[in-house]
């Protein structure tokens, strides 16, 4: 028996656009990444992005177990998105179901385009996301998280991976969609583009949009992601800040 | 093992082992010193009770998940505890996805036992109405980085979370109906059993190991003290200890226990 019921709000989104979070359609909820935080993984990342907190860790390129998997030309690439037990009101048995499956897959779909898979033939890179928390875009929370663990691993990339999601809700076309608007809302459209060349790996759509609206979020969903590919960047450089001196005699 | 990590695994070994002889280890600790332990502050879950802890390394994250339900038929005035381990594949290169294996499980259970054998959380103040009703909670214990030592982190992670749990009150009307209410209530931590784990590299015992030091060791064990000092569960993994280095551990141990169960109280 449930110890929590869902409510949901009178008014998704007011008639000038105010959400319930108080926030306006094009708003993105507070982010925070923070890299390396684990000691046995080879890559680390944690994001805390509105009320989601999200856990990613990269191992390899190591051996590949069981040895059937080897492809002898480049590395193979696992993910797995897991929830854990404690991340949702009501408690989620341990173990994958068939949710987290197809996530794991479009996760490893839209990171995949950005490694240099062929620089590490025979290997495997394993990539683990853990919510912890969650807060409606989780799959998109995780691919950033996952994208710096990458980079912080040192895997050869062609660029960050970076993501977010749009949504609609009403006439309106929203950035960042919560839990009311993930719930309730019109549509959800998860995205995420490798940046160098604004190319999207990872597309879904669920709800319907007409022609304008899609073209709407298609760009808010560009714009948003440019946003957090900027804040990865200055994430992954944070512990090599450059000190400098402008030095004409020491003593 | 492969070729290679054999050969590293012997080398450790011998290296710890030399520095054990000299009365010293890896990371320069004395042999009955703890790692320093930082609880974690802020939210990082949705459960009623949380707590994210790191001993020296290791990093574990515990949260309480509640729910009501039927009894089992044999403890009718009993509530229910489901204590669950998961070695998550990003704590470390050798844990693998799937199902708690026998090390997750024996874990999990080497603190579940701890709890309950010192009758730490008052089961029978889990009952809503006997035989029909009562509250069941989750210990879900998630290793998020492994360096040795699970059994101790995760049994303070275990007991903070307890304390710190605010849990739903529910009432049930004359209708049999079940009215959840928007006030809490607090688990009432009855004692704080602590486990205590060593492991013996010749003939020294050392408490807390890092990984490397289980990883070489000639035995493990893990006791558990109460409150009034005694003993309160015991596993004893590999090896072979004498009777007494068990009664030396059980000593160290009981001294040891109001330094850590000060701190657990204070992080409740």
């Amino acid at each position: 028996m449930p110890l929590y019921v869902e409510k949901k709000p009178e008014v998704l989104i007011t008639e000038d656009g105010v959400r319930t979070d108080g926030r306006k359609p094009y708003e993105m909820r507070p982010v925070r990444m923070t890299v390396g935080i684990l000691d046995k993984a080879d890559g680390s990342a944690f994001i805390e992005w509105g009320g989601n907190k999200i856990l990613a860790a990269v191992f390899g390129p190591r051996e590949v177990h069981p040895k059937h998997l080897v492809l002898p030309d480049k590395a193979l690439v696992r993910a797995r998105y897991n929830m854990a037990p404690f991340s949702t009101p009501e408690r989620k048995r341990p173990g994958p179901d068939r949710r987290s499956v197809e996530l794991s897959k479009v996760i490893r779909e839209a990171l995949k385009p950005a490694i240099f898979v062929e620089n590490y033939p025979g290997s495997v890179i394993d990539i683990f996301i853990e919510v912890l928390r969650s807060d409606a875009g989780t799959r998109v929370a995780g691919v950033n998280a996952a994208s710096l663990a990458l980079a912080n691993a040192g895997i050869a990339m062609r660029g960050l991976v970076a993501a977010c999601a749009v949504g609609r809700v009403g006439d309106f076309v929203v950035c960042d969609p919560n839990h009311d608007e993930d719930m309730w809302g019109d549509a959800d459209m998860p995205m995420a583009m490798l940046m160098e060349a604004e190319e999207i790996t990872l597309l879904q759509t669920d709800g319907p949009m007409t022609e304008e609206q899609f073209r709407e979020a298609l760009k808010l969903g560009r714009n948003a992601i440019r946003f957090l590919y900027e804040m990865q960047k200055e994430a992954l450089r944070r512990p090599y800040q450059v000190v400098e001196r402008s030095v004409r005699g020491v003593v | 093992m492969f070729e290679s990590e054999m050969l590293t695994h012997n080398l450790l070994r011998e290296y710890v082992k030399d520095l054990v002889s000299k009365g010293q280890r890896i990371d320069g600790r004395g042999f009955q010193d703890y790692r320093p332990m930082e609880v974690k502050e802020g939210t990082f879950t949705k459960a009623e009770g949380e707590a994210w802890i790191k001993l020296g390394n290791t990093q574990v994250l515990v949260g309480v998940k509640a729910d009501v339900g039927e009894p089992f038929p044999d403890t009718p005035d009993k509530g229910v505890l489901v204590s669950n381990t998961e070695l998550l594949p990003l704590a470390s290169p050798t844990f693998e996805p799937g199902p708690p294996n026998e090390n997750a499980i024996e874990v999990a259970r080497v603190v579940d036992r701890a709890i309950r054998s010192a009758d730490a959380v008052d089961m029978s103040s889990l009952v809503i109405v006997e035989g029909k009703l009562v509250y069941m909670l989750f210990l879900d214990m998630y290793v998020l980085d492994y360096d040795g030592n699970l059994e101790d982190a995760l049994t303070i992670a275990s007991l903070i979370a307890l304390g710190r749990a605010e849990i739903p009150k529910v009432e049930v009307k004359e209708d049999g109906e079940i009215e959840v209410k928007e006030e809490k209530w607090r688990v009432n931590l009855k004692d704080l059993p602590l486990n205590f784990t060593f492991v013996k590299i010749g003939d020294q015992l050392l408490l807390d190991p890092v990984l490397e030091e289980e990883q070489v060791s000639d035995a493990a064990i893990t006791l558990a003290i109460d409150k009034e000092g005694r003993v309160c569960s015991i596993q004893k993994k590999h090896g072979k200890f004498t009777m007494e280095e068990i009664l030396n551990a059980a000593s160290i141990a009981r001294s040891k226990w109001p330094e850590i169960a000060e701190k657990v109280r204070e992080a409740i």
